[in-house]
């Protein structure tokens, strides 16, 4: 019996490490996808040399970290066959079908275009190579909805039923696996969080350069002008998705408090039903009598959350916990997933996401370029912005130094944001794998192993170690000197139909590995 | 015909496209030490494959999806019981990818010379592998009543397994060194032919005695017929590629992968994981299928991509259709 449980949860952590860890370069790489397509876009359209060194600054990090999205999204892939087995066999006839058109409908389209794009610079015409960059942006996009319809099937099933004879789920509707408002408000959330992200990523890491520009280190001036115009797209991306990520959660948890009430509770902490019910800042609790000892809340807001008004009543832990246990047997507290990883993982994922939009609203405003600016003030293409707190009025030189380290500072914060939000998600549904139909402890191999399963936990936790180390240090090495401002678009633009052999025949290739 | 018969056929187009592409870029992996005799050989084998591999491996991914949603109990038996083979697989992928992609964004020798070996043995071990998985699928392994694989990984480890990897590596190492023929100019693309000859020759004999074995063990009428047809396209290759007809060699050499590839599915039908413990445990395109419903909408979404998949990772190829040689090699980019 031991063994049974020590087996899960060897699987449960290797599936925890692998998605968190790939979910650290999805994000990044289906906004920077999506950046650097209207880079591109802007330079194709405008010939404007910034909009080309920031493409190709942008586009060389893209790819740095797409290769670690794609080769860590391949064991996503094949890890429930290998360690949820039982899951697998109960599930596939409604889960693959999402995952088999992830790959054919959208990996695909990523994966050809992405090499068209990494070597096309010199064999396509600008705007077809231009259009490869914008096929990857939305072979990225379509992917991840793909894969949420998936999860959002997991959150909440529809679309199937339970055959008698074989007692395995079948699907009986496509269209609401992949329209149930679970996968669309669950797609729109990760979507602007993933936004969000890239665009931290580049506010970043164009706040570094423009910083060290301000301090007189760096005297490129057509640098600092494709970092000017990063971070200001940066900055706007940051506040458009940051909102759109508030909005999204808020609509998300909505969403939830109806479906999965005990995930909400637990967030909350939130042990007995209350009307109205206060959303809690801060408690320090004793899950194993069922309630907090030390707790600070505002009054009211839980409630608002969960219903949009003021009074409601919120169910609570041991309310619904016993609901459940009504419903489908077994003991209340076995309903009960892990409350501090829960409440504090929506505090964490709440807390470092909004820090990221609200840094990003004050450096939108602080950095702007023309609109309520006195003419002395306003600084050329080429020179680093000044941080302006009013029409007139600088900010002080100690608060112009911390802005510009907020900004390099808080690079990851929506990546840690991320995170802590999956994290959440899939913990607060726990004791289920698919909520209401399947419980994470009949889901896994029985053919595998605890030693076979540890093995394989212990050489990718490693390898990805390793990985990481090697994937970090290459992101510091290309973003460091900025972009290559002595590198020029190709002088004339390629012809698709050319021959394939000329006065150019010897020329090396624009790109190569 | 029913709809778990065609999705049995597209599984095996899958696996087959999986094999043509993913195969000859494994060959180019293994080239790369067995052929380039330095560093810039090197380079201009793996620019060959540089724009496309992502796009081949891709045809892994959607064969496994594919499986998942046709034959979910195919998939869940398969993955969990190949378990360290698989695993292998997948590390070796993982690692192969960021070589390729990392490689060249150091100039530093010793991690270039790293990543190159990464490439090699990444390249060596799955197409020896894979060769392994699909013996051991058609032989059938100890499957139990509950479908589970019973076996331990040593009994993947048989004879006629370890025949299987052989001729699959040999053969994928074959075909990439057709391709790198038509690929590449110069001195490279004579001893291209050369080794191709070499390695047409050894897969003729691999391949003829696992294939055999095969037909013997599990075969009928029409992998009887696959059979023939992959060893007269392996006959074809080596005689386009000694009067250098490229084309046709590369041609013929994909047609030697995906005819032997459809003999082991034809070999395997019905069934798709026999057991060898009692019949009536084997996994069938029957039992191990979705619902119709859902095959249904696979079918749909399949017959409306494929095609289109199919036309524009073509396009890719058409793009870039120019041979290199180390003249195009850049220098190594010099980082400030």
């Amino acid at each position: 019996m031991d063994l049974a449980v020590a087996h899960e949860t060897v699987a449960r952590w290797q599936f925890g490490i692998t998605t968190v860890y790939h979910f650290l370069f999805v994000p990044l790489t289906i906004s920077l996808a999506a950046t650097v397509a209207g880079l591109e876009t802007a330079w194709v359209r405008t010939g404007k040399e910034k909009y080309f060194h920031a493409t190709k600054f942008w586009g060389k990090l893209f790819l740095i970290n797409i290769a670690m999205g794609v080769v860590t999204g391949i064991v996503q892939e094949f890890q429930f066959g290998m360690n949820w087995s039982d899951y697998s066999r109960f599930v596939g006839d409604v889960f693959g079908a999402p995952l088999a058109m992830e790959a054919l409908i959208a990996f695909f389209f990523e994966s050809t275009f992405i090499g068209l794009w990494i070597f096309g610079w010199d064999r396509l015409p600008k705007k077809i190579h231009c259009a490869c960059i914008w096929m990857v942006a939305i072979g990225t996009v379509l992917s991840a909805y793909f894969i949420l319809a998936a999860n959002s099937w997991m959150q909440h099933p529809v679309g199937y039923k339970v055959d008698a004879a074989t007692h395995k789920a079948q699907l009986t509707d496509i269209a609401r696996v992949l329209f149930q408002n679970t996968t669309l408000v669950q797609a729109f959330h990760t979507l602007t969080a993933a936004f969000l992200t890239g665009a931290a990523f580049v506010v970043g890491i164009a706040s570094y350069h423009l910083w060290r520009a301000k301090r007189g280190k760096e005297t490129d001036g057509r640098k600092t002008a494709a970092m000017r115009t990063s971070l200001r797209v940066g900055l706007a991306m940051a506040v458009v998705a940051g909102l759109g990520t508030a909005v999204s959660g808020d609509t998300l948890a909505k969403v939830m408090f109806e479906q999965q009430p005990m995930k909400m509770a637990a967030a909350e902490a939130l042990w007995d039903t209350q009307s109205p019910a206060p959303f809690s800042i801060f408690a320090v609790g004793d899950v194993s009598r069922g309630h907090n000892s030390v707790e600070l809340e505002i009054p009211g807001i839980l409630s608002f959350l969960a219903h949009s008004d003021f009074s409601s009543s919120v169910p609570g832990i041991n309310d619904t916990a016993a609901a459940e246990a009504a419903e489908y047997g077994g003991q209340p507290q076995d309903y009960i997933p892990s409350i501090f990883v829960t409440y504090w993982g929506f505090r964490l994922m709440i807390g470092f996401g909004m820090t990221s939009f609200v840094a990003a609203l004050i450096g939108l405003w602080t950095t702007r370029r023309k609109f309520w600016l006195a003419e002395e003030y306003r600084t050329g293409e080429e020179e680093p912005p000044r941080l302006m707190l009013t029409k007139h009025r600088e900010m002080n030189t100690f608060f112009t130094q911390w802005s510009w380290r907020i900004g390099i500072l808080t690079m990851g914060f929506p990546l840690i944001a991320n995170s802590f939000g999956w994290i959440f998600t899939e913990m607060g549904r726990q004791p289920w794998v698919v909520f209401g139909l399947m419980k994470t402890a009949n889901a896994s191999s029985p053919s595998v192993g605890v030693g076979l399963q540890t093995g394989s936990l212990i050489t990718l936790t490693a390898l990805y170690a390793i990985l990481a180390v090697v994937e970090v240090g290459l992101l510091v090495k290309y973003a460091k000197p900025g972009p290559d401002t002595s590198e020029r678009p190709p002088a004339k633009d390629p012809v698709l139909r050319g021959p394939s052999d000329g006065d150019d025949a010897d020329k090396p290739l624009a790109f190569a590995y | 015909m029913h709809l778990h018969d065609l999705w049995f056929i597209l599984i095996a187009v899958l696996w087959t496209g999986y094999f043509f592409l993913e195969g000859f870029d494994f060959g180019v992996g293994i080239l790369t030490r067995t052929l380039a005799r330095n560093t810039n050989e090197r380079r201009v084998l793996i620019n060959t494959i540089g724009p496309v591999w992502d796009g081949n491996e891709v045809w892994l991914l959607t064969a496994g999806g594919a499986t998942f949603a046709a034959f979910p109990d195919w998939y869940a038996t398969l993955f969990s019981g190949f378990y360290i083979p698989l695993l292998v697989i997948l590390v070796c992928l993982i690692v192969r990818g960021v070589a390729f992609e990392y490689r060249a964004k150091r100039t530093e020798q010793n991690w270039q010379r790293n990543w190159e070996l990464a490439i090699f043995w990444t390249s060596l071990i799955p197409a020896f592998l894979w060769g392994v998985a699909f013996a051991n699928i058609v032989h059938g392994v100890d499957i139990d009543a509950q479908k589970n694989y019973a076996g331990t990984f040593w009994d993947l480890l048989n004879p006629y397994a370890i025949l299987g990897g052989l001729t699959t590596l040999v053969l994928f190492t074959f075909h990439g060194a057709v391709f790198t023929a038509l690929k590449t100019v110069g001195e490279i693309r004579e001893r291209s032919r050369a080794q191709a000859l070499r390695l047409g020759l050894a897969t003729a004999v691999l391949a003829a005695a696992f294939l055999i074995w095969t037909q013997v063990d599990s075969g009928d009428g029409w992998s009887l017929a696959a059979l023939v047809v992959a060893v007269l396209a392996l006959l074809g290759a080596l005689a386009a590629n000694q009067v250098g007809r490229e084309g046709w060699a590369f041609a013929l050499s994909g047609a030697t992968v995906a005819a032997a590839t459809a003999m082991l599915f034809l070999a395997l039908f019905p069934d798709v994981m026999p057991s060898t413990l009692n019949p009536a445990f084997s996994l069938t395109v029957e039992n191990a299928a979705s619902s119709a419903y859902t095959l249904k909408v696979m079918t749909v979404v399949a017959l409306v991509f494929t095609p289109l998949v199919l036309l524009y990772q073509g396009w890719t190829y058409w793009v870039f259709r120019r041979r290199i040689g180390v003249q195009h090699i850049p220098a190594p980019v010099q980082h400030r």
